[in-house]
């Protein structure tokens, strides 16, 4: 990727000193100062504060009394044995794992059924796509009004003669509900994305494969998928770090109840420092909260290796 | 594709639309409904008495106005600094070879693996140290220099990998510098990574919620998020009515903006090497 002028050089060189700002030099300038801004900004605001996350870690930190002691890896075996750690790992695990399966699998079934020849299928994508730019805690606060025990969704099932439960009140169906209003909000992302790498995939790989004599489902398994497999490694990976920052709704609907079923690593981490003023055992959950990204898009990397397939 | 087979695509099409399309409406028509017919048995679709206390009521409890513009400034700022921020960085990344640049690339890139809400605690501190905490500061200054740009750099950086070589060599032989080439070829051309990276910034910042709840306390600073969730009774309960009419509010421009550009909003999207 070398950008060289492609003036051809003279062939005979005029006896002068060559001036210091060669194009090389110029450019090498250019660059270091187009990605000042994001380079000092990355600094400043993500590797200074994880630095910082790692040191407050290592401290015992309560705000209210202004102490601020070293204890080594005291927070570290605090939270090992903290009794809310699983349950709030149990809780983050679920969501992330329903979350991903569903966003992945309804984004694919819908972008296939809007990318056959029908008409009036941008009019549905944009159906699709419009929860994408609702605002977010509007969208939860509708849903919340929506799943009361006295809300619209029990009514309308009310009236086809079923008992709904109180969805946010349920220890199984509060996550349950958490993890539908964040499908239904998203899903359209990963569905335009798909739809465009689906736009991508050339006809004759399908007539050839029709001629060979191979079903739909055959089709869709050794030709759709491998050729968009790459966006699905793509969406996988933002669908799946997305899902592990998931904040708002979880105060917005439950605040981690009913118990502590809707409690995510996020909330609970926003409990003990914001709430509790546990700052030093806050930043020990935080670089917690970091390794699970940091492996879980690792593991996602890694795996590309051996089912994204690039044409060669 | 049979008819028959055509009349199922559409039936799946339709009753896969009611999740993504009924809570808009639910919330657009409970607002106007008095109190006495927001948990009315039947449920009804359209309120029978229309009544637009609720929307009277939003302005009356909290400065709503003003943090409707508190919302919209911020938003607006953010957008035209990470664009500022990640159009820079994004083409130097993807056209200029100087040396380092793979380096401070993975070092950038590096950003996308830190949430915000790792880091948010001390990003508070600092804030706080600089006397920042409950000004807009955070809000702004977070998502234009921190994690939330490094997504639009890439996106940024992708588009502008395919642009031919020709173009700039043209450039240069009309005499023009490294930021000519920039400002004059390559960012006209990058429009559509443009527009992918205003709207998906545009929305996040009009969404943050994590932040202003951690940085701001006065009402008159907070933003929209914040402020919908803060009507409630003396008792916490929520009043549904009022909260539903500021989330129209909030939800409904946005939502018409996106239906009148929808062509652009969503294939400016697809086209920006978010293909993997």
């Amino acid at each position: 990727m070398t950008l060289l002028a492609s003036k051809p050089a003279p062939l005979v060189r005029p006896p002068e000193r060559a001036p210091y700002w060669t194009m090389r030099r110029r450019d090498e300038l250019a660059g270091w100062l187009m990605v000042a801004p994001q380079l000092v900004g990355i600094v400043a605001f993500v590797i200074v504060p994880l630095g910082l996350v790692v040191w407050y870690s290592l401290h015992e930190w309560n705000v209210l009394a202004g102490t601020f002691d070293f204890v080594g890896g005291a927070n570290f075996e605090q939270l090992a044995s903290d009794p809310r750690l699983g349950p709030a790992l149990r809780a983050t695990g679920l969501f992330s794992v329903g979350l991903v399966v569903l966003n992945l699998s309804l984004a694919l079934f819908l972008a296939v059924l809007l990318n056959q020849k029908l008409r009036g299928t941008v009019v549905f994508r944009t159906l699709f796509f419009s929860p994408v730019v609702v605002t977010l805690v509007a969208w939860t606060i509708v849903w919340g009004f929506l799943l009361q025990d006295n809300g619209g969704i029990n009514g309308f099932l009310d009236l086809i003669g079923l008992d709904g439960p109180n969805w946010l009140r349920g220890e199984s169906t509060a996550m349950i509900s958490v993890i539908v209003v964040q499908l239904f909000k998203g899903v359209g992302l990963n569905m335009v994305l798909f739809l465009a790498a689906l736009q991508g995939v050339p006809a004759e790989l399908y007539e050839a494969a029709r001629i060979d004599g191979a079903s739909a489902w055959a089709r869709f398994r050794r030709v759709t998928v491998p050729l968009i497999s790459p966006t699905i490694l793509l969406t996988s990976i933002l669908t799946v770090v997305g899902s592990l920052q998931v904040f708002a709704q979880i105060a917005v609907l439950t605040q981690g109840g009913p118990g502590t079923s809707t409690t995510v690593l996020v909330y609970y981490l926003y409990q003990q420092a914001f709430q509790f003023h546990h700052f030093g055992y806050g930043a020990t959950i935080s670089l917690l909260l970091f390794v699970i990204v940091l492996a879980l898009t690792v593991l996602q990397w890694r795996m590309r290796r051996k089912w994204v397939f690039h044409e060669s | 594709m049979s008819r028959k087979l055509k009349l199922l695509v559409y039936g799946v099409l339709l009753v896969c639309c009611v999740p993504f399309v009924f809570p808009t409406w639910w919330m657009a028509t409970t607002s106007l409904k008095p109190v006495n017919e927001i948990f009315a048995f039947p449920p009804r679709l359209w309120p029978r008495d229309v009544t637009f206390d609720a929307y009277r009521q939003v302005f009356a409890l909290q400065p709503f106005g003003q943090q409707y513009l508190n919302s919209l400034y911020i938003a607006v700022l953010v957008t035209v600094g990470t664009l500022v921020v990640s159009s820079l960085a994004g083409y130097a990344f993807a056209r200029i070879p100087f040396r380092g640049s793979g380096v401070v690339f993975v070092v950038v890139l590096a950003g996308l693996l830190v949430p915000n809400e790792v880091t948010i605690i001390p990003l508070y501190r600092m804030f706080d140290g600089l006397g920042l905490v409950n000004t807009h500061w955070p809000l702004i200054l977070i998502p234009v220099l921190g994690a939330p740009s490094v997504l639009a750099t890439f996106i940024m950086r992708q588009f502008f990998i395919t642009l031919p070589r020709e173009l700039e060599e043209a450039g240069r032989v009309d005499g023009l510098g490294r930021f000519g080439l920039f400002w004059q070829v390559s960012l006209p051309l990058a429009k559509p990574a443009i527009g992918a990276v205003s709207i998906f910034t545009f929305l996040h910042s009009w969404n943050l919620f994590l932040e202003p709840i951690v940085f701001l306390s006065s009402k008159d600073k907070f933003t929209i998020p914040q402020a919908l969730t803060q009507y409630v009774d003396a008792y916490g309960g929520a009043l549904w009515n009022v909260q539903l009419a500021a989330a129209t509010l909030s939800a409904l421009p946005v939502l018409v903006i996106f239906v009148l550009a929808q062509r652009q909003f969503v294939e400016g999207l697809a086209q920006t090497g978010l293909k993997g």
